[in-house]
């Protein structure tokens, strides 16, 4: 029998014609980003199934289950009030010292979390990236729903020490919605960049606890940001203060808490927040889909 | 076209296609030094290798056929369909063009193992694209072609605790619960007991005839015979025979009887 039969009824008609005259298009071939943008809709109900799922799955084999993702935020705000407001009675010139530090390690850890998920949701998910077909976004998108969701619960939990420790509830409480808002979006992208990364340099996933600690440090999470200004000047400052992770967490001290010390005027920040939550949201976005076909390969 | 007799859904054009895998390497040359040498010297990295598993595969699959793909262990054969569902890329020079979106049923193909049958059925259904009514009008029915349930209430215990053909069973079974212009499937069928391939058999049968073009990847020579007219003979990466079920395994098993 013959090497390879084509069995080609248009005799002088090239393959590649046959397909084009058939319709058939090329398999593995990018959509472009309208198209992409369309199918990723389509597929918002997995998304959102997927999400549940992954909580559920990783929750299920323990005891407690659903109850941890109360308990987790309530322990984490424990752990810093020992150290910092029982032990070391750490005051920085803060008038309230303990849901301060709490909004930091919360907003801080909300971000945090989505990039220690998102850098692994590609190279975590091979088997399903392999096997079926869907738009890739969805599963860094899934991680930063996740934390959405987890980073409300904590809010509730934040809501409850702010208000033990005195703080009035006031008009300004309702700035953490937009501020919430604009984070997850900032996430997202955030999310689907390191998930690309991660997916290439898979030797990334060993740097983010270092990563994570060096953005930790710069984003006055436990102390005041005024520290900053006592050992910073010039543009190494102004780096800094533009830090969107430092931006995120002075909004949201902003609106809970009463008389805490800005790094820049209010207005000032939330434009800061929203220009980096466009450049991060749509740029990560951008920078996951041109790599969308080069998933899961190798 | 003008012969509306045959229309092609799948088109192989001189496809290679290489993987490329990271970190499998003899033990000495994944040793620090040799890492800060190759940093270094800016050598290639020799960690990478590179598996030629398809070369220059050329055919043309027509509306309504059920293509067997035969060929021994590590001949090519799921690269191919991985291929051919868009998840691998071919390399530059060939091409592989396919009507629709191709559907890649395997038997590794991942569920998440801490959730019951049903919810994997449901998870399965929206990453096929189905709308949640859908879904949910589809459920009864994927279960019940299933059979996870013939023996107690297995859909709502996690998949962890199935069996590995009760779980090849579910995965066929959400897989074939919707239409496909080509479906690909590996090994699938081999997985079930009796009763659960002849029903599988049925219903390559039935999705046939919904237009449809089938690939199939089996090492049973039965489930091929049974299922497919046409068959194509991969032996490594190269297409050794594509014709007639009945001669291409003749031809295949003088090959292996040898």
């Amino acid at each position: 029998m013959a090497q390879t039969a084509v069995a080609d009824p248009d005799t002088g008609l090239s393959l590649r014609e046959l397909a084009r005259r058939n319709g058939l298009t090329a398999a593995g071939r990018l959509p472009g980003l309208p198209e992409y943008t369309r199918q990723l809709w389509a597929y918002r109900h997995f998304i959102a199934a997927y999400s549940s799922a992954k909580v559920s799955s990783s929750l299920g084999t323990t005891r407690l289950g659903m109850i941890w993702q109360v308990l987790t935020p309530l322990i984490n705000a424990a752990v810093y009030y020992v150290i910092f407001g029982v032990i070391l009675g750490t005051r920085h010139g803060v008038d309230n010292f303990i849901p301060y530090l709490c909004t930091g390690v919360f907003i801080f850890g909300f971000t945090q979390s989505v990039v220690q998920a998102g850098v692994q949701s590609i190279t975590g998910n091979l088997g399903l990236i392999r096997a079926l077909h869907f738009p890739r976004a969805s599963l860094p998108i899934s991680v930063a729903v996740i934390e959405a969701r987890n980073v409300l619960v904590a809010m509730v939990v934040l809501i409850g020490i702010v208000l033990v420790t005195g703080e009035p509830i006031t008009l300004e409480w309702l700035l953490a919605v937009p501020a919430l808002l604009l984070q997850s979006v900032f996430n997202a992208g955030f999310a689907m960049g390191v998930a690309r990364l991660g997916a290439k340099v898979t030797d990334l996933r060993q740097l983010i606890p270092f990563i994570m600690r060096i953005w930790l440090y710069g984003s006055a999470v436990i102390y005041p940001v005024t520290q900053f200004e006592k050992v910073l000047h010039g543009w190494k400052l102004a780096v800094i203060e533009a830090n969107p992770l430092l931006i995120f967490i002075e909004l949201m001290r902003h609106a809970l808490l009463e008389n805490v010390p800005l790094a820049a005027p209010a207005p000032v920040m939330w434009a800061e927040a929203v220009a980096w939550t466009m450049l991060v949201g749509a740029g990560g976005y951008v920078y996951f889909w041109r790599g969308e076909k080069g998933y899961g390969r190798g | 076209m003008a012969d509306g007799a045959r229309v092609p859904t799948v088109i192989a054009d001189g496809a290679h296609i290489v993987y490329r895998i990271y970190g499998s390497t003899s033990a000495g040359s994944n040793s620090p030094v040799a890492s800060f040498k190759r940093i270094v010297t800016g050598k290639r990295n020799t960690a990478v290798r590179e598996v030629h598993a398809v070369k220059g595969v050329s055919f043309v699959a027509y509306r309504g056929e059920a293509i067997g793909l035969i060929g021994s262990n590590g001949s090519g054969k799921s690269t191919l369909l991985r291929a051919i569902a868009g998840l691998l890329p071919v390399e530059r020079g060939g091409a592989i063009y396919a009507a629709g979106q191709p559907s890649l049923l395997g038997v590794n193909a991942a569920l998440m193992n801490d959730l019951s049958g049903e919810r994997n059925v449901e998870l399965g259904c929206l990453a096929m694209g189905m709308s949640p009514a859908e879904v949910k009008a589809q459920i009864p029915d994927i279960i019940e072609f299933s059979g996870i349930n013939e023996r107690g209430d297995f859909s709502s215990l996690p998949m962890r605790t199935y069996s590995s053909g009760m779980a090849a069973r579910l995965r066929f079974s959400i897989a074939a619960a919707k239409k496909h212009d080509v479906l690909l499937i590996d090994e699938a069928l081999a997985t079930g007991d009796a009763k659960f391939r002849k029903r599988s058999e049925q219903r390559v049968r039935d999705l046939r005839q919904e237009a449809g073009t089938v690939f199939l990847v089996s090492h049973s020579e039965q489930s091929i015979r049974d299922t497919c007219e046409r068959s194509i003979w991969l032996e490594s990466g190269e297409i050794r025979a594509d014709g007639p079920t009945e001669d291409v395994l003749k031809e295949y098993d003088a090959y292996v009887n040898r």
